[in-house]
Formats: structure tokens, C-alpha cells, sequence
């Protein structure tokens, strides 16, 4: 250790004692953390930090240890957001121990970060993780020599697969035991600055002799995979041909999953709700039924759905292929202003807006940034699909299904190619574009399941809240003023008042009243259609079948996709980006945006005699 | 010499990465992918339409880099 760097030493400063995780980006981290906690994070609130720190609380051997998941970075002397939050965080929260995660595989260039964490003086651990993967590269360390050498006790593991995870976990505990003292570097930028840069003969000096790497012509499975699906002519065409398959799946398999779910809330209905519910007034009824039941019912039978479609979102993204469409589409997005993780982001949309307006947080760029922010909100996220599966099921014949499906897509994605070209003027961005391509690896069961599992509990989290709350309004406005039904009722009112906006593109007043309540949530769509007709969700599919042409549900699902996002979006917006001004603008671009758009196409196709 | 003019499936060693006025940050995150002095490094391939190259860092780190910044890392001239 290096007795002369000054440092704040506290004998055991914390409450409980502090074990932060430390590693690059693509290094396994979370899946270590998530071995070492069980699942039990939480996100911790630290005064002067931005983002949100994974953490858990975990008893060893009667003690309680306090284990954060610090974002993974490339260089702790870095600018990037994440880099800033972690020297941040080691500025003004002292830890006991540090677990440095590094990719085995990649140990000639990580090790960078591990001279940096040494150099500070920082009491740590290294874990050289992957190492499935670096048997299969034939990376060879000697873990004893690089250990006695960085004076740091080190550990081949596979955190995926668990292999040694015993030996590192018990380091832990005998590390957690033996330190008394808390550490704290509260100018670690001028500490770090005073180390200087890590020499490329100092790497060469701990890593001669202890590590071999593979020759540079290495054909791994990864490559062979790469020569076809990076294929400067085939890979674009390959990769819409993938995404077409997976909505196939999604429509094919997710939809007679929805009508088993609504078998099953049908009968709790008719046994249950409707005897329960006998003794009580029939305006009662109604509500707790038309009201509450029918709309929460209509959402549940997205359940499956949901889990399959973010089970084929997480294989996507663990397997390596989402960050190389990256570099199939930058050609392209460059040309808007915008880069190839601008288009992931989009694509990790597609499971919700929200994440990946967070996401933006790795380009420095603000322009790029506020750009690749704006284009989120276009992606067709799971909750608008919920909206199009339902109307496209109900409107146009099954065997297309999936194809309608498919062009929604690829509209939400052409929208923001279009938003981009017409913005790019406004957010100037010279971000340079580098990008870690990570190789492909499968995901194991468990990951994909708990991924899936994940969403769905948050999924229900708003399904409790947002949901209920809309469809209770949705119920009251169409039911209000007692005795009128139909027009007359003020939500009728309300959707009159707006038909000469909604009109022209072939929304009629009740389902511009759904899409007032989508405001709040897009799952609340879905959930007001039933409250709204007062019907359950199989008359209802029936019925709204013979009474909107497709042409009028392709015009409702466009300006659905496009107009203003929901509420969280625009919290998350607003969060991201600090600026009033900017979460305005969005709010009325888009919403202009969309109505243009479906007003193109609905007039259009009216034109040519579609009806 | 630069990265950006490096034929694919050719094997070059990195001299060195150009310091310009305003790309520290670059540099940075350059240095910690392993683009260092005497670093082997080698083009995959291209994408379509000039897109960004492929680039391989050592043996067993691959990047996705457009030649606009492929321009500022020089290579060591190869026989």
C-alpha cells in the first residue's frame, strides 16, 4: 500500500461497512453484485450524486455489509457522466473495501483501472470475471504471480456461471473482518493527476510473464458470426428480416396467451365479482364492473404478452447483437445529427421510453443527447402495443396481424428519422463515436426469466396506480351526468368539443376520450375502451370490429404511437434535460407531429376510396 | 499512417494518438479501449455507405469507430 498518499482514514467511519463495486463497462458487474446480494437492491439515495446507485444490505457472518453497484466506467480520471459520478462518489463516501470487476479476457487493457484503484491506496480485491470466456480465447494468467505482483488478492471467476464465486465471496468476508479502517481520497482528481497517467511500461511490467493473450488473428465463434451478420451488404437486411421474425413471434404466440388470460378473468368474473356483488345497488355494479373490472381485466390480458416481449427484448440485448446494430445503422443516423447508440436507444424503447431516456446519459454531447431524447419518445413502447394488438386484432383479418404489426414499427421509426432531419439544425452535435462491441454470448435462462419477471412486476406496479385511477375517471365522465348515456355524458361532451381537431383524421369522440386518459399512461388506452363502451373486452373487439373501418384504427394507432408521451416519459424528460423549455417543445412538437401524420394518411387513404 | 486509411485484415502497431486542441476526452477513453503505443490493431471491416470500420484492439477487444476518429490514431509504418 502506499504509505505517503494522503488520504481521510477513519477508523471505521460507517455505521455498516462499505464494499463498493468498481469495474468497466461489459464486465459482469451487475451479475456479480446480483449473486453476491440475492436480488435484494435497492436504490439508495447519496446526497451530491445524480443517478441512481444499486445497493444492498447483506449480513456476513452477523454483520451487517453494505454492498453498492457503482456504474461501470472506463477510466477513473474520466469525463463521461458515470466516470464523474464515481469519482464523485469516493470523494464523499468512504468505503472498507473496493471489488474491482474486470473482463478477463480483456485484462491487457483493464488493467489500467486496476493500477489507478492501487495507486490511490484503496483497500481492494480483484476479480477476474468471465473466465469461461477467457478459457475459451485461451487467455492465459497466472492469477498467484499477477496477485503477489499488484499486492492485491486476485480471483479467476465466472459470475454467470458461478464457477469459483465460493473462493471470492469467502476473500470478502476475511477482508470485511481484518479492515478497520474506512477509506476516503477527497481530492481524488488532483491525487490521481499527481500519479499521472498509467505508462504502458508499467502494464507490461505486472502483465509480462503473468498473462498471455491470444494472437490477434483469433477466429473466434464471434467472429464467424460477425462476417455474416456484419456483412457490409447483408447485415442491414438481415437485421429487419430478425426484427420481422421476432414481432411474428410476438403476434403469434402472444396473442392466443391473451385469450387464455381473458378465459381466466371471465370466469373469476362471472363466479366471484358478479355473486359478491349481488346485494349492492346496480350503479355499484356497474362501476365496480364497467368501471374498474372490465378496464384492469382488458390490461391483465397483456400480461403474457409483456413477459414474452421482454424476454425476446432481454436475449437481444445479453446476446451482443443490439450494440451491433449500432454500427450497422451509424451510417445512417450520422447523417440526422444523431449516432449508432442513438438507434439502440430507440430499440431498448421499444420496452419502455423511460430507460432509454436515461440512457442518453452516455453521450456528452448535450445536443446529441436532447436529439436522441426527442426520437425516444417515438418508439413504440410495450404499452402502445398493448393499444395496436387490441385494435389491429379487432379491425383487420388475423393473417395480417402481424404485418400491420410490423409497419407500425418500422413507421415509429421512419417518424423519428423524420423528427431528426427536421430538428438536427437545432441540436448541433460533434460527439465522437466510439463503441465497445462486446462478443456474443448467450444468456442463461435465469437472467431472461428474472428479466422478464422484472417487467412484469413493474408493469403491474403502474397497471395499481395509473390504470385504476384512469379508468375510475374514464367511468365517471362517461357516466356523468346520471341517466345520459352515449354523446350526452360529459365525457361525450368532451370528445364532441375536440372533433373538429379529431375529425379530420377519422377519430370519433369516443376514442378521442381514450386517448385523452392515454395522457396519463398508454396502458390506460386500452383499459378505458371497455369502461367507455361498457363492455368486456371480447363484445368489445366485436363490436369496435363493426364499427371502425381499418383505415379510421391505422389512423388512431398512428397518432397513438406519435402524440404527446405519457406522463413518466415526460417526468423522466424533464429530469434529464432540466429545461421547461425543451419538455414544451416536445410535448407540442410531437403532438403536431403525430396529427400531421395521421391526417396525411387518413385523408390520403380516404381519397383513394378506403374507408 | 492513420487508422482510418488501414486496409482491412492487416496487421499495424499503434505510434501513437494525435493530440489536437480539443480531444482530451478522446484520448481518455481511447487509452482505457487499449489503443496505446506498440498496441497491435487491425480493421475487421467496414460498414455500408462509409459508415463506421470495425476495428479489432489487441486480440480480444473489438470497437466500432467512425474515421473521423480513426484519422487521429497513427500507426507505425509497416514494411
Amino acid at each position: 500500500m502506499n504509505c505517503h498518499q494522503p488520504k481521510t482514514v477513519g477508523k471505521n467511519i460507517n455505521p455498516h461497512k462499505r464494499v463498493a463495486l468498481l469495474g468497466m463497462p461489459n464486465t459482469g458487474k451487475s451479475t456479480f453484485f446480483n449473486r453476491l446480494t440475492g436480488g435484494n437492491a435497492f436504490v439508495g439515495n447519496w446526497a451530491g450524486i445524480t443517478v441512481d446507485l444499486l445497493q444492498a444490505r447483506v449480513k456476513i457472518e452477523d454483520e451487517t455489509t453494505e454492498f453498492i453497484d457503482l456504474p461501470g466506467i472506463y477510466d477513473l480520471n474520466g469525463f463521461s457522466e458515470d466516470e464523474k459520478v464515481v469519482q464523485n462518489f469516493l470523494e464523499k463516501f468512504a468505503v472498507d473495501l473496493v471489488i474491482i470487476i474486470v473482463n478477463a479476457t480483456q485484462i491487457d487493457r483493464q488493467i489500467r483501472l486496476v493500477l489507478q484503484i492501487k495507486a490511490l491506496g484503496f483497500p481492494a480485491i480483484l476479480v477476474l470475471n468471465m473466465a469461461d470466456e477467457a478459457k475459451h480465447y485461451g487467455v492465459k494468467i497466472e492469477v498467484d504471480e499477477l496477485s503477489q505482483r499488484l499486492e492485491i488478492p486476485t480471483f479467476l471467476m465466472s459470475a454467470k456461471y458461478g464457477q469459483n464465486y465460493q473462493r471470492v465471496y469467502e476473500q470478502i468476508v476475511k477482508k470485511i473482518k481484518e479492515n478497520n479502517y474506512s477509506f476516503q481520497i477527497n481530492n481524488l482528481t488532483d491525487q490521481l493527476l499527481k500519479i499521472g497517467a498509467v505508462l504502458p511500461e508499467k502494464i507490461d511490467q505486472i502483465l509480462g510473464g503473468t498473462v498471455i493473450m491470444p494472437s490477434n488473428f483469433l477466429k473466434t465463434f464471434t467472429f464467424k458470426v460477425d462476417s455474416i451478420l456484419l456483412h457490409p451488404i447483408l447485415g442491414l437486411p438481415l437485421f429487419f428480416l430478425g426484427m420481422f421474425l421476432v414481432f411474428q413471434i410476438v403476434w403469434n404466440i402472444g396473442l392466443p396467451s391473451m385469450d387464455l388470460m381473458g378465459n381466466f378473468t371471465n370466469f373469476l368474473q362471472i363466479y366471484l365479482l358478479e355473486s359478491l356483488l349481488k346485494p349492492f345497488p346496480l350503479l355499484i355494479q356497474d362501476f365496480i364492473i364497467n368501471g374498474i373490472w372490465n378496464g384492469l381485466a382488458t390490461v391483465a390480458s397483456f400480461i403474457p404478452l409483456i413477459v414474452l416481449f421482454f424476454i425476446v427484448m432481454a436475449i437481444l440485448e445479453d446476446s451482443g447483437y443490439l450494440s451491433r446494430s449500432a454500427y450497422l445503422m451509424d451510417a445512417l443516423m450520422s447523417q440526422l445529427g444523431l449516432d449508432g447508440r442513438s438507434f439502440v436507444l430507440q430499440m431498448m424503447g421499444f420496452g419502455c421510453n423511460v430507460p432509454a431516456l436515461m440512457g442518453t446519459r452516455i453521450m456528452r454531447s448535450q445536443g446529441l443527447r436532447l436529439l436522441t431524447m426527442l426520437v425516444i419518445t417515438f418508439s413504440l413502447c410495450s404499452a402502445r402495443l398493448q393499444v395496436f394488438i387490441f385494435l389491429i386484432a379487432a379491425t383487420f383479418p388475423n393473417q395480417k396481424g402481424a404485418t400491420v404489426l410490423f409497419s407500425l414499427y418500422i413507421l415509429s421509426f421512419v417518424a423519428a428519422l423524420v423528427a431528426a432531419f427536421l430538428l438536427k439544425g437545432q441540436f448541433k452535435n460533434k460527439e465522437p463515436f466510439v463503441l465497445e462491441l462486446p462478443p456474443y454470448r448467450f444468456p442463461t435462462l435465469k437472467q431472461v426469466i428474472n428479466r422478464g419477471w422484472g417487467e412484469v412486476l413493474h408493469f403491474l406496479q403502474r397497471a395499481s396506480g395509473f390504470i385504476i385511477l384512469g379508468c375510475v375517471a374514464v367511468w365517471f365522465l362517461t357516466n356523468l351526468p346520471l341517466g345520459t348515456t352515449g354523446l350526452d355524458t360529459f365525457g361525450g361532451q368532451l370528445g364532441n368539443f375536440l372533433s373538429p381537431i379529431m375529425q379530420p383524421i377519422g377519430i370519433d369522440p369516443y376514442l378521442t376520450l381514450s386517448l385523452l386518459f392515454g395522457f396519463i399512461a398508454k396502458e390506460v388506452v386500452v383499459g378505458a375502451f371497455p369502461v367507455i363502451y361498457g363492455m368486456d373486452a371480447t363484445n368489445l373487439s366485436n363490436y369496435i370490429g363493426s364499427t371502425v373501418t381499418w383505415v379510421q384504427a391505422y389512423s388512431f394507432c398512428l397518432f397513438c404511437l406519435l402524440y404527446t408521451p405519457c406522463l413518466t416519459t415526460l417526468a423522466t424528460m424533464f429530469n434529464e434535460s432540466k429545461s421547461w423549455k425543451y419538455t414544451s417543445f416536445s410535448v407540442i412538437f410531437s403532438f403536431v407531429f403525430a396529427w400531421l401524420v395521421s391526417f396525411i394518411f387518413f385523408q390520403t387513404a380516404s381519397f383513394f376510396g378506403f374507408s | 499512417m492513420n487508422l482510418s486509411k488501414l486496409k482491412p485484415r492487416k496487421l499495424a502497431f499503434v505510434k501513437e494518438i494525435e493530440k489536437l486542441s480539443h480531444n482530451h476526452h478522446l484520448i481518455n477513453r481511447l487509452e482505457a479501449i487499449g489503443i496505446i503505443p506498440n498496441k497491435p490493431i487491425m480493421v475487421l471491416r467496414q460498414a455500408w455507405f462509409g459508415g463506421p470500420l470495425h476495428v479489432r484492439v489487441g486480440s480480444t477487444t473489438e470497437i466500432a469507430i467512425r474515421h473521423q476518429e480513426a484519422k487521429i490514431i497513427l500507426l507505425q509504418s509497416i514494411e
